[in-house]
């Protein structure tokens, strides 16, 4: 006779190892090394320390490699470490003009103070497979200009703003924003909070949000004010202490979005702001955040709300890789029961309706 | 490679019960809002854990919070202990809480779930904590945390008995499974999470304490010992649960939720208790 | 000089076990519960309400306390162990630790809003003894029918407090009592006759 499978504390040790050893491929090939990841698919890494929200290269090298190569479950892995970490304070906050910037672009002025900086891009390169990478070789040092670590950077927007064109940022109030990741997430939220949930948001979901205000699904006119990427420090202020000390410097990406805007009451016609910020370099993810940013901004700026991209709970509760796929992988759990409970419902209806239909004919038979 | 980070031993890293203190305290004290309002689901710091979002984090948060080394755990989905999920989970908690486990409904202090309430009546001190994937009873009718909120304060359930209405309008009587909206203590809407309406009875005025964790929504709410917990219906039609013609083909149950199987090419259907223990236990005391 | 007392001896095990207590106590209104691992007497502290603070309160919840049981030792004791910030608003608290020479009781608190009752105040409060004072009968969740408490040093005007607490459900606060090693709850659910 049949009986209900057993043996899960078996199986699931099968697939444990089984896992282990797709993982590891060939063993007659050299292993990859965290090292090897975090300087050759260094893109990858940043977008795992960006989601995962966690500044760590080795950390997330390593979840690349236990993923292998799954950016999402990479991410898991990284904020399932990270959550368990001590807090042990806020750091004070970044001032990206004084990032030593590898790259910088505006794409509403021809030339900005500080220049216009291409730096590495994939943007002008032909998407044509190099096959030459599939061979072995040393490659020569690329050529690179003096950079200027003391020039601080101004924004674009700042000048703008200057004029009065453009919308001045939101003033600091002084107090630490809300940690999104140690409280829960409650509607209508503020804009720190959004953006936190943005920066932490996936990619893709964000890209397409992004694109859909694009095609006129709550357009907000945007220009890049500016891209920026480089290096910025990171200041700490110990309580023992009282005063800033410099903790490291990390990569991040800028993206200053500025969107016209019709006014409103006593708003005369302007500029306003979106704005995205990422780990390391990740210009698709930063822009597609500041449209984003912008859209949700629609009722602070009386706007009408009538696209996917501009409805805050809908963009807020979906953005999330790891609960977005938790979620619609746990179908594949056992829904027996609840299955099982439909199957009875559907059966008695289904013989309501026969036992119906059958009276219906006999009814009609005696006529 | 810097050496701050342990990775070579997963387990020394990480803190009793796997959660930091400080975010036990954060569960606990939402823990005891939860009971103070029962049904009232109250939002937590959910944290991500080692384990996927729907496949049981908020559960495993609140056991994480409330378990010690003198408790027994039992885990089940779908009514059974031996379901992959379960133990996976059971491992997990035997790993990092180094508690004792059990398969024995009357051994456990603990008892998660998943989808079921144990046939085998609870006992005052038992705590059942329940997954729960959607929280909200609301939310199919209503996808808004703003708006179900604000239902929930005003007490503004007209819509759910609505739905109810049209279910019985189109089909003669309420089409609703699995998931059957509860009322607790006359106040809150609760959803019992997935289980079969079945095993809605099983909730009110239960001995032991049910508290639920939703972890990718970041809610636990809770049903207190005896606690009135009344499923919703109509006076003209009135709350029923499911029934089988069939009886246990293992144990002979004409009592217990029935899992179908199919065990043949033929599509020939084998009826087995959900609930494994139950099961067992039955089997064992009909062998001489 | 103020000397500090040690908090709980194994704090990770010690807290659950408290815990526990004192989730059987919120669970079954009214009954008494001993609190399983005990700190070091702190000032005018109860052993049950030092568990209590120990067990809960931490750096996100803002705690109030009443003059006559304030003192530089409970001040340095709460910082250091649980490094709650101490506030002088009533309506900030997360937690409340009082007397009953603090009147009328449960003022000023905060008691949530209609949206969000949990965004209120525990209040604990201290009392010589949770036996041998007058009946009340309680009702509610956590109790089978009903029960009586007869807690000492109490009141008459605490039951009318409470009963305007009551009113207030799900909005209001939860009272936990505390006295010597044990301690009693009263969550806002509750109705109490005399």
């Amino acid at each position: 006779m049949y009986v209900a499978v057993k043996g899960g504390e078996t199986a699931i040790a099968n697939s444990l190892d089984l896992v282990a050893d797709k993982r590891r491929g060939a063993r007659d090939l050299a292993e990859l090394t965290l090292d090897q990841i975090d300087q050759q698919l260094g893109l990858a890494v940043d977008r795992v320390m960006t989601e995962g929200s966690c500044y760590d290269r080795s950390l997330a090298a390593l979840a690349i490699k236990q993923a292998r190569g799954d950016l999402i479950e990479a991410i898991f892995l990284l904020r399932a470490y990270r959550t368990t970490l001590p807090r042990f304070g806020d750091s004070e906050p970044l001032d990206t003009t004084r990032m030593v910037a590898e790259r910088r672009i505006s794409s509403t002025f021809k030339d900005v103070p500080g220049g216009q900086v291409l730096g590495p891009t994939y943007d002008y390169t032909h998407r044509l497979l190099d096959f030459s990478l599939a061979a072995a070789g040393e490659r020569p040092e690329a050529p690179t200009a003096p950079v200027d670590a003391a020039q601080a950077l101004p924004r674009v927007g700042d000048i703008l703003e200057r004029e009065g064109m453009l919308e001045p940022p939101p003033a600091a109030n002084g107090e630490a924003s809300q940690d999104i990741t140690r409280t829960p997430l409650v509607m209508p939220a503020d804009r720190p909070v959004r953006l936190q949930n943005l920066a932490r948001g996936d990619e893709g979901f964000l890209l397409a949000l992004g694109y859909s205000t694009q095609r006129g699904y709550g357009n907000n006119h945007p220009f890049v004010g500016e891209i920026r990427y480089g290096q910025v420090p990171v200041a700490f202020v110990p309580e023992e202490l009282g005063f800033e000390i410099e903790l490291a410097e990390i990569d991040v990406t800028e993206c200053d979005m500025v969107n016209q805007f019709a006014g409103a009451h006593n708003i005369p016609p302007q500029f306003t702001r979106g704005y995205g910020l990422a780990f390391g370099h990740a210009e698709r993810k930063a822009m597609a955040m500041a449209l984003v940013d912008r859209a949700l901004r629609a009722e602070e700026l009386s706007e009408n709300i009538t696209s996917p991209a501009q409805d805050e709970e809908f963009v807020l509760s979906h953005s999330d890789s790891v609960e977005a796929s938790g979620f619609v992988q746990h179908l594949k759990l056992p829904h027996y029961v609840d299955f099982q409970s439909e199957l009875v419902v559907v059966r008695t209806l289904r013989h309501e309706v026969e036992e119906r239909n059958r009276q219906a004919v006999l009814d009609q038979a005696a006529e | 490679m810097p050496d701050t980070h342990d990775t070579s031993s997963s387990d020394s890293a990480y803190n009793y019960a796997y959660l930091d203190e400080q975010t036990k305290r954060m569960i606990r004290r939402a823990i005891l809002k939860a009971v103070a309002v029962p049904g009232y689901q109250v939002p937590f710091g959910g944290r991500e854990m080692p384990l996927p979002y729907g496949w049981g984090t908020g559960g495993i948060q609140v056991t994480a919070a409330i378990i010690g080394r003198d408790d027994t755990l039992k885990v089940i989905d779908q009514g059974a202990d031996d379901t992959t999920n379960a133990v996976s989970i059971r491992r997990f908690f035997a790993k990092v809480a180094d508690v004792a486990t059990t398969t024995r409904t009357e051994e456990a202090t603990v008892i998660q779930t998943r989808h079921r309430v144990p046939e085998t009546p609870l006992k005052e001190g038992q705590i059942l904590v329940f997954q729960v994937p959607i929280p909200e009873p609301l939310r199919m009718l209503e996808p808004r945390e703003t708006e179900t909120r604000t239902l929930h304060a005003l007490t503004e359930y007209g819509g759910m008995q609505v739905s109810l209405y049209e279910s019985i309008a189109r089909h003669g009587r309420i089409s609703k499974a699995y998931n059957y909206p509860v009322l607790v203590n006359g106040r809150y809407m609760m959803s019992p999470s997935p289980i079969p309406k079945f095993d809605n009875p099983k909730l009110d005025n239960n001995a032991a304490l049910q508290l639920y964790g939703a972890g990718r929504e970041k809610r636990i709410y809770a049903v207190p010992p005896y606690t009135p917990v009344k499923s919703l219906d109509f006076d003209d039609h009135p709350f029923e649960i499911e029934t089988w013609s069939e009886c246990c083909a293992l144990c002979g149950s004409k009592e217990s939720f029935l899992d179908e199987m199919i065990v043949d090419d033929d599509g020939k259907r084998l009826f087995v208790c959900s609930d494994t223990d139950y099961c067992q236990e039955r089997q064992q005391a009909d062998k001489p | 000089m103020t000397t500090l007392a040690a908090g709980f001896a194994d704090p990770s095990h010690d807290a659950q076990r408290v815990f526990r207590s004192v989730l059987e106590a919120f669970s079954h209104p009214g009954r008494i519960v001993t609190v399983p691992a005990e700190a070091e007497m702190t000032g005018s502290l109860s052993a049950a309400a030092t568990a209590f603070v120990l067990t809960v309160v931490d750096r996100e919840t803002p705690l109030w306390l009443a003059s006559d049981l304030d003192s530089e030792e409970v001040r340095t004791f709460v910082r250091f162990h649980t490094g709650a910030p101490i506030v002088a608003d009533t309506g900030a608290a997360t937690f409340a630790l009082l007397t009953p020479s603090r009147q009328p009781m449960l003022d000023g608190f905060a008691i949530g809003t209609d949206p969000y009752p949990d965004r209120s105040a525990t209040v604990v409060i201290q009392v010589p003894a949770l036996r041998g004072g007058p009946s009340r009968t309680l009702r509610g969740p956590g109790i089978n029918g009903s029960t009586t408490v007869t807690i000492a040093g109490l009141p008459d005007s605490f039951w009318s407090e409470w009963a305007a607490n009551r009113a207030l459900f799900p909005c209001g606060v939860d009272v936990v009592f505390a006295a010597g090693s044990e301690l009693l709850a009263l969550p806002r659910s509750i109705a109490v006759e005399s």
